[in-house]
């Protein structure tokens, strides 16, 4: 992996190389920005460095709760599932985030979620399920052995980037519960919590809070769905969604919701937050797809980050971002631009 | 040169690099922001020259319509530049297809005309055909407003608060036509 990163950076055309003082300035930038939260640079994973993640030593990272560590530290890289498109910097992933909750500017996540607490952290498991409860986030993953994966993350505003995620299959949670024969739908609900979380407080804002997402039965036992607690190495930062968070990557980001806190199990499709502030915008499915336009943005096409100012990286969208190979079954004979 | 300001300001942010990850969506945003803040404060002028009888503010309304136009344009630039790479493919299809790209690039295009004639001797040209051509403005800063509305996602706070000042600038208008007639 390393000597990979390695050999790609030195096919990188000058021009695109980020010049040292603009580098410099970034890492004081982010110094700045950030050191009121900034947690000591202590004790980094073993697996980040041995996936070769290079997080420069005066970024933030986020080891995680104690108890969390070593598992983040065991990952193992899941070369299958993975793709071999160039990484998001990790300055870009964590600092470039659409998570409405801590307000709609892509960079007010970052300035305003250092301080939510994600830890302890419980979630609640209902409806059609054996075995309903609420569960200490730490009992939820005990037995569930932390895997890296390479994911292409791509937002339905039209911009993407590539991302490790450490996590596990959403099935094997879902197994562990034993949902009922009636169990058609998995909803899921982030966090409300109005004192923490500023623009839930908006009275301007169109989502009626707490987000709710959702996913068929069998899109959640995809081998693909992953339930994520880390990335590049490291717990999730607050901003990406800590502590426990979805990752579908055949969909648009909107369905990979963040910080859940409930995992309800329906026979009926759930309402999700974007379908109802403007259901003919954002469907429940919400599959990648190049050939139906979302009515302000193309998906023709899509800006992968980093993108520079002049040649913007412009790239081909692909059929369920790339994944229809593992995917494509699950929407056989339905009408995708109805089914949107 | 206060109309500057915000130019400048966000070269330096983007020297500095402070424009986050995606800094091309920021500057396209921030121009549009400034292009819509300069035309209110054209619309503005009148309003407040009648109540407040500071006619000296005539002599800024001609410079501030031209920043508006200014930043329009850079806004449309930096737009096709810097999120659409000037693949014409891309762009063609963004300004027939996006019903808010239509009535923004509609408003820049109504925008033009007004911009040729602002001149004191286009002024004197077209006599009383001038201010006709220049009420052309109130269509033009509805459909700026339509533009910026049509973007909302789930926070509608800024866009609450421009809605408001234009409505008192024209509703002003509206009362001043209703009282002379």
């Amino acid at each position: 992996m390393s000597k990979r990163l390695i050999r790609d950076a030195l096919n990188i055309p000058s021009s695109e190389i980020t010049s040292e003082s603009v580098y410099k300035q970034r890492r004081r930038l982010m110094q700045a920005a950030l050191s009121a939260a900034v947690l000591p640079a202590f004790a980094f994973p073993s697996f980040a460095r041995a996936a070769g993640y290079e997080i420069p030593d005066d970024l933030p990272r986020y080891p995680g709760p104690v108890w969390l560590r070593q598992k983040l530290a065991s990952a193992v890289r899941n070369a299958e599932l993975s793709v071999s498109d160039e990484l998001a910097p990790y300055y870009h992933a964590i600092t470039h985030n659409n998570f409405y909750e801590f307000g709609t500017d892509k960079r007010d996540p970052v300035r305003y979620a250092q301080k939510f607490k994600t830890d302890p952290w419980k979630v609640e498991i209902s409806g059609e399920v054996a075995k309903p409860g609420n569960y200490n986030l730490e009992d939820i993953l005990a037995p569930h052995a932390l895997e890296d994966r390479v994911y292409r993350l791509r937002c339905v505003e039209a911009w993407s980037m590539v991302i490790p995620w450490l996590g596990f299959p959403l099935a094997e949670l879902i197994k562990r519960f034993e949902p009922t024969s009636k169990a058609k739908y998995v909803q899921f609900t982030t966090i409300l919590d109005k004192e923490q979380m500023s623009e839930q407080r908006s009275s301007f804002g169109t989502i009626d809070w707490p987000y709710v997402e959702g996913l068929r039965m069998d899109e959640a036992m995809n081998p693909l769905t992953l339930m994520a607690v880390g990335m590049y190495g490291n717990a999730l930062p607050p901003q990406n969604g800590a502590p426990l968070r979805l990752v579908v990557p055949w969909k648009y980001g909107f369905k990979s919701i963040k910080s859940i806190v409930r995992i309800h199990f329906s026979e009926t499709m759930p309402e999700t937050s974007w379908n109802i502030t403007a259901p003919k915008e954002y469907g429940f499915y919400a599959n990648v797809n190049p050939a139906v336009d979302h009515p302000r943005w193309s998906q023709a096409t899509e800006r992968r980050l980093p993108s520079s100012l002049l040649s913007p990286n412009i790239v081909d969208t692909l059929p369920f971002n790339g994944y229809a190979d593992q995917v494509a079954h699950l929407y056989k004979g339905m009408d995708l631009s109805k089914w949107f | 040169m206060l109309c500057l300001s915000p130019l400048a300001a966000l070269f330096v942010n983007l020297l500095d690099d402070n424009l986050g990850a995606d800094p091309a969506k920021i500057i396209v945003k921030e121009l549009g922001f400034w292009a819509i803040t300069l035309l209110w404060l054209t619309l503005a002028v009148t309003p407040v020259r009648k109540l407040l009888g500071w006619r000296w503010l005539m002599s800024f309304r001609r410079m501030l319509g031209l920043y508006t136009f200014f930043y329009a344009v850079l806004h449309l630039l930096a737009f096709a530049t810097f999120l659409i790479g000037w693949r014409w493919d891309i762009l063609l299809t963004e300004l027939t297809k996006r019903p808010y790209i239509v009535v923004g690039a509609l408003a820049l295009l109504l925008l033009i005309p007004l911009t040729l004639t602002s001149t004191k001797a286009m002024q004197r040209r077209l006599g009383k055909h001038w201010k006709k051509l220049h009420s052309l403005i109130y269509p033009i800063s509805l459909l700026v407003m339509l533009h910026f509305v049509w973007q909302i996602r789930s926070d509608f706070g800024q866009q609450f608060i421009f809605a408001i000042i234009l409505a008192i600038l024209l509703g002003y208008r509206l009362y001043l036509k209703g009282r002379s007639s």
